[in-house]
């Protein structure tokens, strides 16, 4: 590929979108040296480990195969970078249940006792959580089932909640793992440097693709030694331009690179937060029914649209979180608070209460699937992982789903790299987009793509579509139309908050300056937290626990508000209700002040924000930041 | 100066303290629970003692026929270590000599400090007439303090400081050295020149900014060393540890709107207070 002069527009996107973004455009003045590699990679996650890991095994199997000689370095082996935003490999947060399908085709000798919080799945259950507060907010349909749960009493309730008969084939994990991300990731990480072809490295965000006549020349990394606006300040480094004849995105759900690539479609998506809480159980919980390998599955509370999960690993660890999806209308929704009241539902609390809250973190899941795929591949670059459109919404999984879509652009880059021919888009094409297509990735994105359709209708509608998809196997579904994610948010004046409410939780926030959000929901009835230091802790000090939130000097603001104009006019402000680091809080002048120090780097912002300058775009402008959660056991 | 410089800086990694760490009794003796699993960093001194050695060397390049060199030499685990280099690597260029050694700070120095003097001693190409030996002054990882001192004996160099701030070249070979001392005031010595040993306080640099073009240059020569890195037989039956604690630790918080600072630290100070 020759050297040109950069074209910063993403192919697709509407100049008027473009223009609405304070995004300054990078200072053409701006010395950049350049650094010439083979391949380059965005983002560590299980897909990029995929990836890695199937060049990897591929030259240690024959490091002599010619394919992998480097074109940029004649006489060494393939150069392949691969950048982290996150300041370690092991920060990442995620359940996780899997069934590791494509996990074990990469390691068919694997013992999971080699990865640490790793064990194989023993039991599987799905409950139905009643309300035990009569807070949360339940339809007239809903009601008049608990109604008759709460009638049958002990017949089909313990503890609150009812365990479904079985659970539906499609949310089976049989023969699979509960992981750690964050442990399974760095145990990968090992294997990769260990095998000595490829260098991943931490701390280094990538600001954006570089674009050129029509394709992707690389990856340019963010600036450091800038002030919050980004500025040149002391000790200035330009992001550097790691340049390379094939660009590998496997950035997430929120990264930065697949966004500038995603000709727009970042509307109409549907999104969820999860969060979770690592607990350790006390010793006398060794023989409770937890037994390690143990999943849990829960709806129905601490809101209906709420879902839970509870993960045991070994020594006693458990994994313990909720989603809180876009499709949850209320504006006043958060995450914190309902996951402190989840795990304080009777059915869970008398396994939790005694233990010890270890580590906490969230990140946001993108939850269309295959609906919001993007472009696999492009001149120059290919796309795997959940920013792809893997994650499987029916199933609840996107683990193993991202690493398979690494094997299968490993092993497509094998075939070119063997061929010698170019990673253009044809070819990409052909030989990754084929492989995909062909398999089981495929197949079940195919049915999962209508599978939560229901829920924009109210969640009995959600489940019976979830239901009816499953059990067809995706023939059925029922239809939905799914706004931007903007406004997927109702208004505050709209909502069932009523005007008391509203007014009881305004005199709370004077009282003692509380989130809005926060009071909102004492008033509707949820008990104050009984904080106890240990397990029950607030979310300022959940931020210090565990694996502290970190941000290194020197590097911009991420989180950046278009329009104050739009914020000030804004009643709902969800962008600082659903901040799972509290970074987003409220500033005197009314409008909404960010804090990179204490941001964790979820992406919540990116999807809560109530308001559109463009009508399709959030007011917040989400870029690649460095630092947040330090946790290695999420 | 014209006169190049070898620096050997000797650095071990500790557990990341933004974790959780928690103290346990394992069958070798005091442990840190799940050390293995915790991401780790290289110890907080040496890091300094790192940077000021790559910083001096800058200055000091030395001439293309005769370059000052820079090593870093450490005792660790290798996995964890090669986890380290991550980091580590993108910041500044060096050469790495690992040897891979078990996980945990309770080793015994004079065992840790025999290993390492040997394998320095036998670094080919090192020029002890250019010798400054760095490391950390202390050490996060549980270490006793005194690694750095008892190799410095081992190799035979008298000239040692410890605590030290700041190292000035002067023009004819000798330097200047600033030593920590007591109430927050520095010792100024004169050393004739190397060799010496500089166990060092936090110095005055700000950790190096990545660059990812010598991150690539020094992953080409760390990941073939740290694969064929020999392994250190540590003397584990020497010495025996009774017990371990952690520092007294206690945090507070409080949320507080519109108080003056002054009123923040006078609370601050008070609360310090009570602990003493
Ligand atoms: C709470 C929670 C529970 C979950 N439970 C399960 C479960 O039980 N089972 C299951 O299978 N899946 C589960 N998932 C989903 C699963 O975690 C994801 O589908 C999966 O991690 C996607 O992998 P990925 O490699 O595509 O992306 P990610 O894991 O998101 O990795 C992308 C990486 O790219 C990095 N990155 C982003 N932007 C940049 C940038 N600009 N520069 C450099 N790096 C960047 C990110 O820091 C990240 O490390 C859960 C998710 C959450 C949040
Ligand atoms: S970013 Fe501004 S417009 Fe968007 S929700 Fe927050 S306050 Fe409202
Ligand atoms: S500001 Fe940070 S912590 Fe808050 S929602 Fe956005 S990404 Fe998450």
């Amino acid at each position: 590929m020759t050297a040109s002069s950069t074209d910063w527009s993403a192919p697709g996107l509407d100049s008027e979108t473009r223009e609405s973004s304070p995004l300054p455009d990078p200072d053409p003045a701006i010395d950049r040296p350049p650094m010439e590699v083979d391949i380059v990679c965005a983002g560590f996650g299980p897909a990029m480990g995929g990836f890695l890991t199937t060049l990897t095994q591929a030259w240690n199997d024959n490091p002599a195969d010619p394919a992998f000689e480097s074109r940029v370095m004649p006489g060494m082996p393939l150069q392949v970078l691969c950048y982290e935003r996150a300041d370690t490999l092991s920060a990442g947060v995620s359940g996780v249940v899997t069934q590791a399908k494509g996990i074990r085709s990469s390691f068919p000798d694997l013992n999971p006792a080699e990865i640490p919080m790793a064990v194989p799945v023993t039991d599987e259950r799905v409950f139905y959580l009643l309300d035990p507060i009569g807070a949360s907010r339940r339809s007239l349909p809903l009601r008049i089932g608990d109604f008759f749960l709460r009638l049958a009493g002990s017949l089909v309730l313990k503890d609150r909640a009812f365990e479904l008969p079985w659970t539906p084939a499609f949310l089976h994990k049989k023969n699979g793992l509960v992981l750690s991300i964050g442990q399974f990731n760095q145990w990968v990480a090992e294997c990769l440097m260990a095998g000595g072809l490829v260098q991943i490295w931490p701390g280094t965000p990538v600001a954006a693709p570089i674009l050129e006549n029509d394709a992707v020349a690389g990856l340019r990394l963010a600036d450091q030694g800038v002030n919050k606006s980004g500025e040149p300040d002391h000790n200035f480094i330009p992001g550097m331009d790691v340049r390379a004849r094939l660009t590998v995105v496997g950035d997430g759900a929120i990264g930065q690179v697949g966004a500038a690539l995603n000709q727009n479609q970042n509307g109409a998506k549907c999104w969820a937060m999860g969060m979770k809480f690592v607990i350790e159980l006390p010793e006398a919980a060794a023989d409770s029914e937890l037994r390690p390998g143990t999943v849990w599955h829960t709806i129905g509370y601490p809101e209906p649209e709420i879902f839970g999960f509870l993960y045991v690993h070994p020594d006693r660890l458990v994994s313990v979180g909720i989603f809180v999806p876009s499709w949850m209308g209320d504006p006043a929704r958060t995450a914190y608070r309902y996951l402190q009241h989840f795990i304080q539902h009777p059915a869970l609390w008398k396994h939790l209460k005694d233990g010890t809250l270890r580590s906490w973190g969230a990140k946001s899941l993108e939850e269309s699937g295959r609906r919001a795929e993007p472009p696999l591949s492009g001149n120059g670059y290919a796309r795997i992982g959940e920013g792809s459109g893997s994650t499987n919404m029916l199933t609840g999984s996107g683990v193993d789903e991202a690493w398979t879509t690494g094997i299968q652009l490993g092993e497509a880059v094998l075939e070119l790299l063997r061929a010698g021919k170019p990673f253009t888009h044809q070819n990409l094409s052909a030989a990754y987009e084929t492989r995909r297509r062909a398999s089981w990735i495929e197949r079940g994105a195919r049915e999962a793509e209508n599978a939560r359709n229901g829920f924009h209708r109210g969640f009995i509608r959600g489940l019976i579509g979830m239901a009816l998809t499953g059990l067809t196997r995706g023939k059925l579904s029922l239809p939905a139309h799914i706004p931007p994610a903007h406004r997927q948010i109702r208004p505050f004046s709209f909502f069932a908050a009523s005007g008391i409410k509203l007014r009881e939780a305004a005199e709370l926030v004077l009282e003692d300056g509380r989130p809005l959000h926060d009071a909102l929901m004492s008033a509707r009835g949820w008990p104050e937290i009984p904080f106890d230091g240990r397990l029950l802790v607030t979310q300022q000090d959940a931020l210090l626990m565990g694996g502290k939130v970190q941000a290194p000097p020197a590097f911009a603001d991420h989180v950046i508000f278009r329009s104050k104009g739009l914020c000030l006019l804004c009643d709902e402000k969800t962008c600082i209700a659903m901040c799972s680091g509290q970074a987003i809080t409220l500033g005197s002048d009314g409008a909404p002040v960010f804090e990179r120090e204490k941001c964790i780097h979820c992406g919540g912002c990116l999807w809560n924000c109530a308001q559109s300058p463009d009508g399709v775009n959030g007011n917040i402008d989400f870029r690649a930041g460095a630092g947040g959660l330090h946790s290695a056991e999420n | 100066m014209a006169n190049a410089l070898h620096i050997v800086a000797c650095a071990g990694i500790v557990p990341d303290p933004l974790q959780t760490l928690e103290p346990t009794l394992a069958p070798t003796g005091p442990a840190i629970r799940n050390e293995m699993v915790l991401p780790a960093m290289l110890d907080p001194w040496a890091a300094c003692a790192l940077y000021e050695a790559a910083s001096l060397i800058a200055k000091n390049p030395g001439e293309p026929q005769n370059p000052s060199k820079l090593w870093l030499v450490s005792l660790t685990p290798k996995a964890k270590l090669q986890q380290v280099m991550m980091t580590v690597a993108q910041k500044l260029s060096f050469e790495l000599v690992p040897i891979d050694g078990p996980i945990g700070g309770f080793t015994d120095a004079h065992s840790t400090a025999a290993i390492l003097a040997e394998t320095i001693a036998a670094l080919p190409g090192l020029d002890r007439g250019k010798l400054l030996l760095f490391g950390g002054w202390e050490s996060a990882n549980r270490g006793a303090g005194v690694t750095l001192q008892l190799i410095g004996e081992r190799l035979g160099i008298t000239d040692q400081f410890q605590g030290v701030d700041q190292i000035e070249l002067r023009d004819d070979g000798p330097f200047e050295v600033l030593e920590r001392v007591e109430g927050g005031r520095h010792q100024v010595s004169v050393c004739a020149g190397p060799p010496a040993v500089l166990g060092w306080a936090t110095g005055n640099l700000p950790e190096p900014r990545n660059n990812p073009q010598i991150g690539m240059d020094n992953m080409r020569t760390i990941m073939p060393v740290l694969q064929k890195a020999k392994t250190a037989a540590l003397d584990t039956n020497s010495l025996r540890y009774v017990s371990a604690t952690l520092p007294a630790q206690q945090r507070t918080t409080r949320v507080v709107k519109d108080m003056h600072p002054e009123a923040i630290a006078q609370e601050i100070v008070e609360w310090i207070g009570k602990d003493s």
